[in-house]
């Protein structure tokens, strides 16, 4: 991969449920980003729920269907176009329906006939992508680095991959010690840190549900990013942001140690990088570590500071 | 052929196999429709034609009623065709006018309709009653046996078969790969169960290889080629060049001490990489040959020309160092070669979880043998990185073994080796020392009373795998150590424990080269890539190629009292193919008929086992009958059908055709 | 003491021929899955205990645990486990059982979550957050919302409050497509 590629190529959108309310940021973000780069995007029309984790929980057979009718739409809309799926869960869904109508034909069967049942044609292979292997392959690290437009003076991050993004299915990330997050930031003149926890999982919707063992896991990550030096976590998934974001207070309260630091999304970050528009980024979206964002990135020094 | 009226006589005999067969084809019934065939003129059923009865049935048969021909429908040929051959022979008969139907593993064992499956004995008889009649007689082919011994490796399963068949008397070709013999073994302080030192049981060994009268031993050597057949192979060895002269250097090691560098700059890799060494070096103290040798990729000498050469000087007199020295091509022949190319250790970077070579106290069992060894780097104290001593270390057993995505198979003698490291580590650290294990897998003779031992030594036994090893830290009491988060499963809670450092049992692996290697002595590998044997039972020894034989770790993983069994039992196989002076070879080969051969070459490249040359002045393909297995390939492909194999002549078999398909 | 008739010899052949179980019973009970799970110290099987219920037929035990509704789907146990166990598709094969058979503890948030979102989406095609977190709480643990007042003020403040969710255009459609009859497996 020595030149950049001419980013023409255009692709589908999934936003997902999360990005529309939670993970408002992230889609503002990605869309700022996504325009700086020159990277034609369109939502895809009439797109449904992915199902996440809990329709899995209730039947096998819905959920699966859920992403075959969004495959199929996105197979509809023409262009040969990849699906850019930001969220991890929707990702990890929409993939699981394509490997496992393919690998168990009693799926595939179900998935065909409830297709036709809905007077939709067949969810062909439509490629399902994620935005940090997206930006990582398609866009690369070099032309990345060519269009930095301001220049970094804020903290060291921690590149938290989260879960379902690099497993079970890899081609986002290795699974084990994924490293293209910190390929990117780095490239844009962002230091990250070691980080050993980037994979462990943040408890997803528990912090809703069973609260106290929710916390206690984001608890563990706040602890082991700030002991590893980070300023600020950086993230590719909405539950993770949430989750690790909006308890820091509760976390300090209970534990008495004192966490108070922004947790990004990679666009974020590579959105103000590039240039992008502070106001269109979502930064004031974030629970903790305000300060630390308003200083770095939208203070007059953090804004105009051009490389 | 025939008996003096031009008629054929033959005996046919149905095996009831006790009720393997009986219980399912009605043998009698055969046995009454044979007797109604052509040409036969005895037909009996008995319960087990392999017994000695039943094979003095045939010899009186044949005596008495004058047979020619005779046709047993038993088990598999594999079994006893043998057996019966010689029965044939016994009673003055050619044994090549038997014939043998299958009616139980092509029968009786897997039909279940009984009357079906007597029709079908009965179709099969028929079949072969039709085709003995065209047998022609033919004779083994005797074939003189060199009698000398290739080894290939000279490891501790080497050097014993090595030594067995030396003070047999047999001349021995030892070829070691590696600057000195002594294999993995030389590399170990002490051995389980009993804790004895490994050079003061290797090395007594080691010298008597060097000195014995009998044994060739080639060092920094490999074969290149292999040809010909059993008792009668050439053998082509490469000698990569010492740069040494072996009969000058007396192994002084003074060209090392005077080496231009100081200090040595190139990993060692007989200590796994955990020091350095000089380009001029012994591998060793102990290594036999006891000599130097120089390393060229390193040598200021060899890099540049423009070396002060002060190893030369050092060695004065005795002027052993030759920079000039040449690869040479030794040819050899040999009657019988012998296996011994050993293991490599799973790469333990593949397990990423591990932290192997992230961390830098996250070592393997192997270096920590060398840790722990008084002539290695550390001179036999186990030390941190940093040069301090471990409070506590962590031995995972089961690394790149028992897993799916590495090697299924399970190494067979980590459980042992993890316990003995927990002892020595313990013995020299007084470390608190934890084995984490899925199964505890001890065997042999002592090693539950080993095991024994260490849990009255206190060492932790935590049954579960260790999930991951990794530095962050959840309370002070982990910081700056590597916590093992693992469920005890025994206790039945997760547990995170705090090292200062960590040792990966690893799984043996066959060798990296094995594939190139079973290719070059044209044998074949098991699914996990070691080597096949002939049979996991009765023939673990042995290959499916004649005159190659299996000794050691190259065959599967095994401690060392298996692998010295297993040594002594490929010499003694060998020892026997030797002494019989002679082998038989079976006369099922194809030979050429050289009026009808057209030239065309077409068997030339089919033949797996190339016994198939042209002859240009006559112009006809020739077919080399000792090298011929019989697989048939070059008659089928021959577009002339000038090739004929013996035992399966086209007549024959279009003979054995027509009686299945009952034509007149 | 468990009495061998207390178990369901049928049962774990059942599971074993559902997507994704195929290997079950190469178990080794190694405990790799349970080192690795940042839940299983809050369980009360943990995820290697449970393949054990699973392979003995303890049907009842193991899909009356909170165990597999505490599993977050982060599919470390998949990755980490030597015998290539999917063990995350065996907790969601034990979580529809368990829900098919009533046998879920009945106010326990975590499958009154999984209903009420598979109601919300089966209705609107799409999720709408504070819809479902209102529902989950009324029906399982009301006092669960008094916990999230502070984090429902932070969502409100920075706008991520969601006063509407959207829908797609047809549900029925998307009703229909989900709801066909299925064939006999």
């Amino acid at each position: 991969m020595s030149t950049t590629k001419p980013t023409q190529k255009s692709y589908l959108y999934f936003p997902g449920c999360s990005l529309r309310a939670t993970g408002k940021a992230y889609e503002e973000s990605m869309l700022e980003l996504f325009q700086r780069l020159e990277v034609p995007l369109e939502e895809l029309d009439d797109w449904n729920c992915c199902g996440a984790t809990s329709y899995m929980a209730i039947d096998e057979d819905s959920a699966f269907m859920l992403s075959a009718r969004n495959l199929s739409l996105a197979h509809q809309a023409g262009g040969g176009r990849d699906l850019l799926a930001p969220c991890a869960a929707c990702y990890l869904v929409l993939r699981k329906t394509q490997d496992y109508a393919q690998k168990y034909p009693s799926i595939g069967r179900e998935v065909a006939d409830s297709l036709k049942t809905a007077h939709l044609p067949a969810m062909n292979s439509v490629k399902v992508r994620h935005p940090l292997e997206m930006l990582y392959n398609d866009v690369g690290v070099e032309k990345l680095r060519g269009k930095v437009a301001r220049h970094w003076h804020g903290g060291h991050i921690a590149c938290y991959y989260g879960c379902q993004t690099v497993r079970p299915y890899s081609e986002v990330d290795k699974a084990y010690n994924p490293t293209r997050m910190d390929e990117l930031l780095r490239a844009v003149g962002i230091p990250t840190v070691d980080y050993s926890l980037k994979t462990k999982c943040c408890g997803g919707s528990l912090t809703g549900t069973i609260h106290d063992v929710g916390i206690r896991l984001n608890y563990v990550l706040l602890k082991e990013a700030v002991r590893k030096g980070a300023q600020a976590i950086v993230t590719i998934c909405p539950l993770c942001q949430f989750n690790l974001d909006t308890y820091q207070s509760e976390i300090s309260k209970q534990t008495k140690e004192h966490f108070d630091i922004p947790v990004f999304y990679l666009t974020q970050l590579l959105g103000w990088a590039v240039g992008g528009d502070v106001d269109k980024l979502g930064l004031q979206r974030g629970v903790s570590g305000r300060k630390a964002i308003k200083d770095w990135m939208m203070s007059h020094e953090g804004v105009e500071s051009y490389v | 052929m025939s008996n003096s009226n031009g008629t054929v006589r033959i005996g046919v005999y149905i095996c009831h196999c006790g009720s393997n067969i009986g219980a399912v084809v009605n043998c009698p019934a055969v046995a009454e429709y044979a007797a109604g065939l052509p040409h036969v003129a005895v037909s009996r059923d008995y319960k087990y034609m392999c017994s000695d009865p039943g094979q003095e049935l045939i010899i009186q048969d044949i005596r008495e009623h004058k047979l020619d021909r005779v046709v047993v429908a038993s088990c598999s040929p594999l079994l006893h065709e043998h057996t019966f051959r010689e029965a044939l022979a016994h009673a003055g008969l050619n044994s090549f006018f038997l014939q043998m139907v299958n009616i139980r593993e092509h029968d009786s064992w897997v039909h279940s309709d009984h009357a079906a499956a007597t029709a079908k004995a009965q179709d099969l008889v028929r079949a072969a009653v039709r085709r003995v009649v065209l047998h022609k007689p033919l004779e083994r082919r005797q074939v003189d046996i060199d009698a000398s011994v290739l080894v290939v490796g000279g490891g501790i399963a080497g050097i014993h078969a090595a030594l067995t068949l030396a003070n047999a008397g047999k001349k021995v070709y030892l070829v070691e790969r590696e600057p000195s013999i002594g294999g993995h073994m030389a590399k170990f302080d002490k051995t389980f169960p009993t804790m004895d030192c490994a050079a003061c049981i290797l090395t007594p060994k080691m010298t008597q290889v060097r000195s014995h009268k009998n044994i060739t031993l080639w060092t920094l050597s490999e074969v290149s080629q292999v040809s010909g057949y059993v008792g009668n192979y050439e053998v082509k060895v490469k000698r990569w060049p010492r740069y040494i002269l072996e009969d000058a250097c007396i192994g002084c090691q003074e060209c090392i001490e005077a080496c231009v560098f100081k200090q040595g700059k190139t990993e060692d890799e007989f200590n796994e990489k955990l020091s350095k060494r000089k380009p001029i070096y012994i591998p060793f103290p102990q290594a036999v040959p006891q000599m130097v040798l120089i390393d060229p990729d390193n040598c200021i000498q060899f890099k540049s020309g423009r070396c002060k050469k002060t190893c030369v000087e050092a060695c004065g007199e005795r002027k052993a160092i030759r920079f000039d020295q040449q690869e040479a091509i030794e040819t050899i022949k040999v009657g019988a070669i012998i296996l011994a190319t050993g293991f490599k250790t799973f790469d333990a970077k593949r397990i990423p979880d591990y932290g192997y070579g992230v961390y830098p106290n996250v070592y393997t069992s192997l270096e920590v043998e060398r840790l722990v060894n008084a002539s290695g780097p550390t001179a036999g104290e186990i030390v941190l990185r940093d040069g301090s001593t471990p409070k506590a270390v962590g031995i995972i057993h089961c690394v790149g073994s028992r897993d799916e995505r590495t090697n299924r198979h399970c190494s067979r003698v980590c459980c042992m080796y993890s316990l003995k490291l927990a002892h020595l580590i313990k013995e020299h650290t007084g470390a608190e020392v934890f084995n984490f294990y899925i199964d505890m897998r001890t065997p042999g003779k002592g090693f539950e009373e080993f095991y024994q031992q260490l849990l009255n030594e206190g060492v932790h036994m935590v049954r579960g795998r260790v999930a991951e090893v990794a530095d962050w830290a959840l309370d002070p009491s982990e910081e700056g150590k590597l916590v093992l988060r693992v469920e005890d499963t025994l206790a039945g809670f997760a547990r995170r424990i705090p090292v200062d450092m960590v040792v990966l049992s690893v799984g043996l692996e066959p060798q990296e080269d094995a594939d190139e290697v079973r290719r070059l002595f044209n044998i074949s590998c098991s699914p996990g890539g070691f080597f096949l044997e002939r049979h996991p039972k009765l023939a673990p020894v042995s290959t499916f190629t004649d005159g190659i034989f299996l000794a050691g770790c190259c065959q599967g993983p095994k401690d060392i009292p298996d692998t010295v069994a297993q040594a002594g039992a490929a010499a003694a196989e060998a020892l026997a193919l030797i002494d019989a002076g002679h082998v038989e070879m079976e006369p099922n080969t194809a030979h050429v008929i050289e009026e009808e051969c057209s030239g065309c070459k077409t068997c030339l490249p089919m033949c797996p086992y190339s016994a198939i040359t042209f002859k240009e002045e006559e112009h006809h393909a020739w077919i080399n009958e000792v090298l011929c297995k019989g697989c048939g390939t070059c008659v089928a492909a021959c577009p002339s059908g000038s090739i004929v194999q013996n035992l399966f002549e086209d007549e024959e078999i279009y003979e054995e055709i027509k009686g299945v398909l009952n034509y007149a | 003491m468990k009495f061998q008739r207390e178990a369901v010899p049928e049962w774990p052949h059942q599971v074993k021929a559902l997507p994704g179980c195929e290997r079950i019973f190469s178990c080794i009970q190694c405990g790799t899955c349970s080192g690795t799970c940042p839940l299983s110290i809050y369980m009360d099987f943990t995820p290697r205990r449970i393949m054990s219920l699973l392979r003995e037929g303890f049907r009842n035990e193991a899909l009356s645990s909170e165990t597999i509704w505490l599993c977050a789907s982060c599919y470390a146990c998949t990755a980490h486990c030597p015998q290539d166990i999917h063990i995350t598709d065996v907790m969601y094969s034990l979580k529809r059982e368990a829900i098919k058979n009533n046998l879920y503890p009945k106010r326990f948030p975590i499958p009154v979550l999984a209903r009420e979102f598979y109601a919300i989406v089966k209705s609107r095609g799409r999720n709408w957050e504070t819809l479902l977190v209102l529902r989950m709480a009324l029906r399982s643990n009301p006092f669960i919302l008094l916990g999230m007042v502070k984090s429902g003020w932070h969502l409100l403040r920075t706008g991520r409050l969601g006063f509407s969710g959207e829908k797609i255009r047809n549900p029925k459609e998307l009703q229909r497509e989900i709801t066909i009859p299925k064939e006999a497996v």
